[in-house]
């Protein structure tokens, strides 16, 4: 697709629409977001930068093979797990070193924590497979596109 | 035959190589410490609490049964691994073969100390892959797969019929635990399910011991290298079903289905393969025939239900297990130093291998029962035993003193053949004994089965009467001397002594005689192999039919089970018609517009991208809704899923022909109503119901105290459910991947 529209547009639209994501993907917790929902819109703008620019300029933009961060995303989902096997003997359950408990039963702190990580593995994974798919399937359609054009 | 194999030569692995024995064999000693307490009665036991809230525990019980497997195991597996350890000296599979039998090692010694039955089944079937992988050693070679296979598949199928004999005896008993269930006396004979559970339980066990009509796969599985058939058919593998039948002894045995199945099958099986056992050339081929039949002399014992049979059957397996895994390492030596194991090949090697020579003469002795071996005692006990049977004396001495004059033969043929008689001949110029490495183990075992011959009471009070009382729940019946007087037994083992020498001088005619009936003779074989046949030709046949490759009628068939289980709930359910009013606002009638707008024009679309468009607006109209309700985070989700589908879709349309005109199938259509008036409906019922609302208030009540999150179906996903999350991750993680193979395969190359 070559829009001059489209691919000025998916320029300037493309880096706000990761910044959402990221923003989704923290408030997830508290308000409507979280991984998956951030994911997939991360992975949106990821295709918008496909389908603009070619799939070319979308692999070079996401830097890392799709595959390599969905992996390094279910790798987050495990530690996440087990850091909370390690720290309290049950896997999965929350682990929050930066929040402290207060004597009137308050907490306050920073949200980071075994659940955070967990989160965040969610959402590369999400970003990761999308993408490969994606990137997977314009390849196909451009190299049978070519071998028709021949 | 595995000389040739060995020719990928790389480096020697030295001294690490030997590692693995030494491990093996500082744990046999470890295990020789609990003789003591084990011999006095005492059964360590070591639990620990695996799922417990549905009842497995990973439980290991050491009584005298399971410690002389376990002696057996280690010991013999410490002279495997110091065999093989020289045997592939300078091959690069060493370290493979090491691994694989250190892996099926400890899974037999898991096996035999079990104590719950689900342990003992995970054990029994890394036992199954274990010795797959250790057949197929040689993968390169297609009979070698073959006899992998089959080894994997006779052996599988008994352990999956062992599985649910096993469960039904837990359900019978109230327990998992074996030593639990062995002490609840006829609670299982007097279950109505006691047919099914022996006919499962015997199952797997006729299966892993090769019984007839199993037996057919364990001569195949002589496919293996040297060491491991010494391992796997000599002490273990094999073992394990005749160990498992003794283990559920004190359970299952007793019974007219137990004598007048595992007497007739044993004994059976037992004349049968020791008379094919006289057809075979190959030393190795013989040895494994000659194992099986070792293994259905201990089925029938075990089957006769009588407590001197046991002490009998429990002495010849500690027997069969020394001569035999002595005898297969020898042929070992016999092949490395000559060059063959197939006695026509080889002759008169007594002066050029005489250490290989001696070994094979005292191992041989023991098989053959000659005096003053302990393959003697053990044959004393024998007709000892038989002598005092209420079930089928006379049959059963027949068929133990015919299978004993076999093996008298083949004892023979072993120890004579290859060395005396006649001038030397093999395929090496120079055959030479083997060095230390692999002359140790069998030297040891042979000494050993002469040494026990000789000495047994140690034997007897230490190993052999602790394993009778764990079994038969008896003191020992019978006393174990190479003297007993002008007996009956002693008179029978001469018996056998003349008619096994009569055989041997007839060796060569009766082999003859075998080997041209040998297409003639019906084999069980042939029904696995027609079995497997069959199986795969029904595959094709289903596979053809149901996956025709036309998406279409992957669709059809897949709306149409959905539909078809919808409405068999709804007509057989009992859910109610529930009462609501509809008073639809503007926003209402508005979303409601938009999706049926799509649907008229996805229905009357003539391009693609019209469909997929307007099937996106479906989609967001959906999305409005659960908007409109509160559920914020399923509309957002629903919206991006819905972008993302249309831009998949929008890249693949290219792939696709064109569109055209579409006709209008009626079948289609009509399954698209049904569908869609089902789910309808069953969502309506669903509001009918009472819902449930405890774990809505629970996710409520401790979202933001517990987990420090507002935000409850981000808290669901991430925290109270995180386990489902984390499989659904791993879900789409293995979808993307096998979305990018199938899109990639056989197109990379080309680039």
């Amino acid at each position: 697709m070559n829009s001059l529209i489209l691919s000025t547009a998916a320029r300037l639209v493309m880096p706000l629409i990761l910044v959402l994501a990221v923003f989704v993907f923290y408030r997830g917790h508290n308000e409507p977001g979280g991984g998956f929902i951030g994911g997939l819109l991360a992975a949106t703008a990821f295709a918008l930068l496909e389908m603009a620019q070619g799939v070319e300029t979308a692999r070079r933009a996401l830097r890392f093979r799709p595959q390599s961060i969905a992996a390094v995303g279910l790798g987050c989902t495990l530690i996440g797990g087990l850091w909370g096997a390690l720290a309290y003997g049950y896997f999965l359950k929350g682990v929050w070193p930066l929040i402290t408990k207060h004597a009137d039963g308050s907490k306050s702190g920073l949200p980071f924590g075994s659940i955070f990580l967990f989160d965040f593995g969610v959402f590369l994974v999400v970003l990761g497979g999308v993408c490969c798919i994606l990137f997977a399937l314009e390849d196909v359609v451009q190299s049978d596109s070519e071998a028709g054009g021949d | 035959m595995e000389a040739a194999v060995i020719q990928t030569v790389t480096r020697d692995a030295g001294l690490w190589r030997f590692i693995p024995a030494t491990i093996a064999a500082l744990v046999t000693i470890w295990f020789a410490g609990f003789i003591g307490p084990v011999s006095e009665g005492h059964a360590p036991e070591y639990i620990y609490q695996w799922a417990p809230t549905i009842g497995v525990q990973l439980a290991f019980r050491l009584d005298g049964l399971s410690l002389a497997f376990a002696l057996l195991i280690c010991g013999i597996g410490a002279m495997v691994l110091l065999y093989a350890a020289t045997y592939f000296r300078s091959d690069r599979r060493l370290l493979s073969l090491q691994l694989t039998l250190v892996v099926f090692a400890i899974s037999m010694l898991g096996l035999t100390t079990a104590d719950d039955i689900v342990t003992l089944f995970i054990f029994w079937e890394g036992t199954t892959i274990t010795s797959w992988l250790l057949v197929g050693f040689d993968h390169e070679k297609e009979t070698s797969r073959a006899a992998a296979l089959q080894a994997l598949l006779v052996t599988g199928f008994g352990g999956l019929a062992l599985l649910a004999g096993l469960l039904i005896m837990g359900e019978v008993a109230n327990t998992y635990r074996i030593s639990e269930m062995n002490a609840l006396g006829d609670v299982f004979r007097d279950s109505p399910l006691y047919v099914a559970i022996f006919i499962l339980v015997m199952l797997g066990c006729f299966t892993k011991s090769a019984q007839w009509p199993f037996h057919f796969w364990l001569p195949g599985a002589m496919a293996a290298p040297t060491p491991v058939s010494a391992y796997l058919h000599s002490a273990t593998m094999v073992k394990a079903g005749v160990y498992l039948i003794a283990r559920l002894y004190p359970s299952l045995s007793g019974t007219e289905l137990w004598m007048w199945t595992l007497v007739p099958v044993g004994a059976f099986t037992m004349v049968l393969t020791s008379v094919w056992a006289m057809r075979q050339t190959d030393l190795k081929l013989m040895l494994a025939f000659t194992t099986v039949m070792g293994l259905s002399m201990i089925t029938m014992l075990l089957g006769t239900s009588n407590e001197i049979a046991v002490a009998a059957a429990m002495t010849f397996i500690l027997i069969h297990a020394f001569y035999k895994a002595a005898l297969f390492l020898s042929v070992g030596m016999i092949e490395k130093g000559s060059g063959s194991r197939d006695y026509p090949n080889i002759a008169g090697l007594a002066r050029a291998m005489p250490l290989t020579a001696t070994v094979v003469m005292l191992a041989a002795l023991s098989m053959a029962g000659m005096i003053p071996t302990f393959g003697f005692l053990g044959k004393e006990v024998i007709y000892e035993s038989t002598g005092h049977l209420h079930f089928a004396p006379v049959a059963v001495t027949v068929a133990a003193f015919a299978a004993n004059a076999l093996m008298f033969a083949c004892a023979c043929m072993i120890a004579f053949r290859p060395f005396f008689f006649r001038a030397q001949m093999a395929p090496k110029d120079r055959p030479a004994d083997p060095g230390w490495g692999l002359w140790l183990g069998p030297v040891i075992l042979a000494v050993l089965g002469i040494a026990f011959g000789v000495f047994p009471g140690w034997l007897e009070h230490h190993i052999i009467a602790p394993m009778v009382l764990a079994v038969a729940g008896v003191e020992m019946p019978v006393h174990l001397a190479l003297w007993h007087g002008i007996t009956r037994p002693l008179i029978l083992s001469l018996a056998t002594f003349a008619l096994g020498a009569l055989l041997y001088l007839g060796l060569d005619r009766i082999r003859e005689t075998l080997f041209r009936i040998e297409d003639d003779v019906p084999r069980t074989e042939a029904w696995y192999d027609a079995f497997l046949r069959a199986t795969s030709i029904s595959a094709r046949r289903a596979s053809l039919y149901l996956q025709d490759g036309n998406m279409t009628s992957y669709l059809r068939r897949t709306f149409f089970a959905l539909a078809a289980v919808i409405w068999v709930a709804l007509f057989r359910g009992t859910m109610t018609w529930p009462q609501f009013s509809l008073s639809p606002e503007l926003i209402d009638w508005t979303i409601f517009a938009i999706i049926t707008a799509s649907l008229v024009v996805i229905l009357r679309a003539r391009s693609r991208l019209t469909a997929i468009t307007a099937l996106g607006g479906v989609g967001a109209g959906i999305a409005t809704i659960f908007v409109v309700y509160g559920a914020v985070d399923v509309a957002m989700t629903q919206l991006f899923v819905e972008i993302l589908v249309v831009i998949f879709l929008a890249i693949a349309m290219v792939h696709l022909p064109r569109y055209g005109h579409v006709p209008f199938v009626r079948l289609n259509a009509l399954i698209a109503v049904i569908l869609g008036v089902g789910v309808t409906t069953t969502m309506l019922m669903v509001l009918g119901t009472d819902l449930d609302l405890s774990l809505t208030e629970f996710f409520e009540a401790n979202s933001a105290p517990v987990a420090l999150g507002r935000n409850i179906v981000n808290v669901i996903l991430v925290d109270f459910r995180g386990f489902d999350t984390m499989g659904e991750t791993a879900v789409i993680l293995f979808a993307a991947v096998a979305a990018y193979a199938a899109l990639k395969a056989g197109r990379g190359v080309s680039k």
